[in-house]
């Protein structure tokens, strides 16, 4: 019943966001899951995302965990973003894990070579969470082997600081993520990076709509994992994934993405299999403007 | 206080400056400098010409990719929206297609034209070949225009 109840929730949530009222912006995204470009929400757009992580567990029950997100251009240098989180461990139960807010800024007006961006995430979550949209310390599988009666039980507050770089070259986005996590209660900072490769498969617009023209489709692959934290950095009793990823960018604003994950050693999970839809929409700010009385 | 509780008073905060922002930017119409980013283009990015000058199909191409990423603020026929100046306008028509192309790229980030480098360059230029195509948009007849021969 959780379980129904739940998914219910992350489903609606999505779908009254994104429904027929609302105008839909074309979306032209990169497929990453972790990896984050210098790409920002267009202002007053908002992006509606679902995202899922089915991952295989050794010595425990598989997951399937689920995210919201809320991603809004808050003007062309500022993204917001709202985050909620839940899982269900298979032969366990379904739990929500919690929410989080990031923010990411653009320093530099122009384009460069590389272009950084800055980012910064509140984490409100308990111990259930295992979106792994981020692997950062020493997360390991067997992190995860805890039931989450008890994981539950625990609560974590986090501070998550990213340096994104970012470079477009000749149809490549070449992302670079370097990731630091800090526990709001006495706990070191924890390290990790993200890097990504992709392009679309073709680089001309077509002169005719369609859906499967190959310029609507981006592929690429991420790299992701953790680095120790402050007082052990480095590789030792970290994990690490490698995943080709595919994006669609379909009419009506909506995307696809799918991406198979293949953990690196014995410390990763063997697969995550990850899929997400999104929805581009136009004049957000326009539209909640109207809703409180402002004419057009 | 409930986590609940505060997780809403966050969001709804939130929602509430992010929109103020997104709409506290000032019309196009109220800002005499708004073609001055093109000026300041680089000669060398001035004097790239478009690769796809001679490309049948770059503004038919050109006019889809208009329609999904800058109708929403240069308005229908790219004479202005709410958001975003006119295209047609003579500074823009008469910039050369290395400079249209440059802005493109770079955005005008602090006056909230975001970065278009997310579209590949040849769709970039297919862009600027369709902005080319418009021309300068004829002046909109006033109310105290010169009536026609033959009518009151």
């Amino acid at each position: 019943m959780r379980l129904f109840r739940c998914s219910l929730f992350f489903l609606l949530a999505f779908l009254l966001s994104s429904g027929s009222w609302v105008r839909p912006a074309e979306a032209q995204e990169n497929p990453y899951f972790v990896t984050y470009d210098h790409y920002l929400e267009e202002p007053g757009n908002l992006e509606v995302e679902y995202f899922s992580t089915f991952g295989t567990q050794r010595g425990g029950n598989n997951f399937h965990s689920y995210w919201t997100e809320f991603e809004y251009g808050a003007t062309a240098w500022w993204t917001t973003e709202f985050y909620l989180d839940a899982q269900t461990t298979f032969h366990d139960s379904t739990v929500y894990s919690g929410f989080k807010w990031e923010n990411r800024f653009r320093p530099l007006q122009h384009e460069h070579w590389i272009n950084p961006i800055l980012y910064v995430e509140y984490e409100d979550l308990n111990g259930t969470d295992k979106t792994l949209k981020e692997i950062v310390g020493h997360d390991v599988e067997a992190d995860f082997l805890e039931p989450n009666a008890e994981t539950r039980r625990e609560h974590q507050r986090e501070l998550e600081l990213k340096l994104i770089l970012s470079s477009t070259v000749k149809g490549w986005n070449i992302s670079e993520n370097i990731i630091s996590e800090k526990s709001l209660s006495n706990e070191p900072w924890e390290f990790g990076y993200a890097l990504g490769v992709s392009r679309p498969l073709s680089l001309k617009g077509s002169p005719r709509r369609c859906s499967f023209c190959r310029q609507n489709f981006v592929a690429g692959v991420e790299m992701y994992g953790g680095l120790g934290d402050r007082y052990s950095f480095g590789l030792k009793d970290t994990a690490h994934y490698l995943a080709p990823a595919v994006a669609w960018n379909m009419p009506g604003g909506w995307t696809l993405r799918l991406s198979p994950g293949f953990g690196l050693n014995d410390n990763s999970h063997k697969l995550l299999l990850r899929w997400g839809v999104s929805r581009e929409i136009s004049g957000f700010a326009g539209m909640v403007r109207r809703l409180f009385g402002a004419k057009s | 206080m409930k986590p609940t509780i505060f997780a809403l008073s966050v969001c709804t905060a939130l929602l509430a400056v992010s929109v103020t922002l997104a709409n506290a930017q000032k019309n196009w119409k109220d800002q005499p400098d708004i073609y001055a980013e093109l000026a300041k283009a680089p000669e060398k990015a001035r004097n790239r010409a478009n690769p796809l000058e001679n490309d049948a199909e770059a503004v038919a191409a050109g006019r889809l990719l208009f329609e999904d990423h800058c109708l929403e603020c240069h308005g229908d026929t790219a004479e202005g929206g709410k958001k975003g100046p006119s295209l047609r306008a003579p500074e823009v028509q008469n910039a050369r297609p290395g400079a249209i192309f440059w802005l493109l790229t770079n955005g005008v980030v602090r006056k909230g034209m975001p970065v278009w480098s997310r579209l590949p360059e040849p769709q970039r230029w297919q862009l600027v070949r369709y902005l080319k195509s418009l021309g300068i948009a004829e002046p909109a007849p006033t109310a105290t225009a010169t009536p026609a021969p033959g009518k009151s």
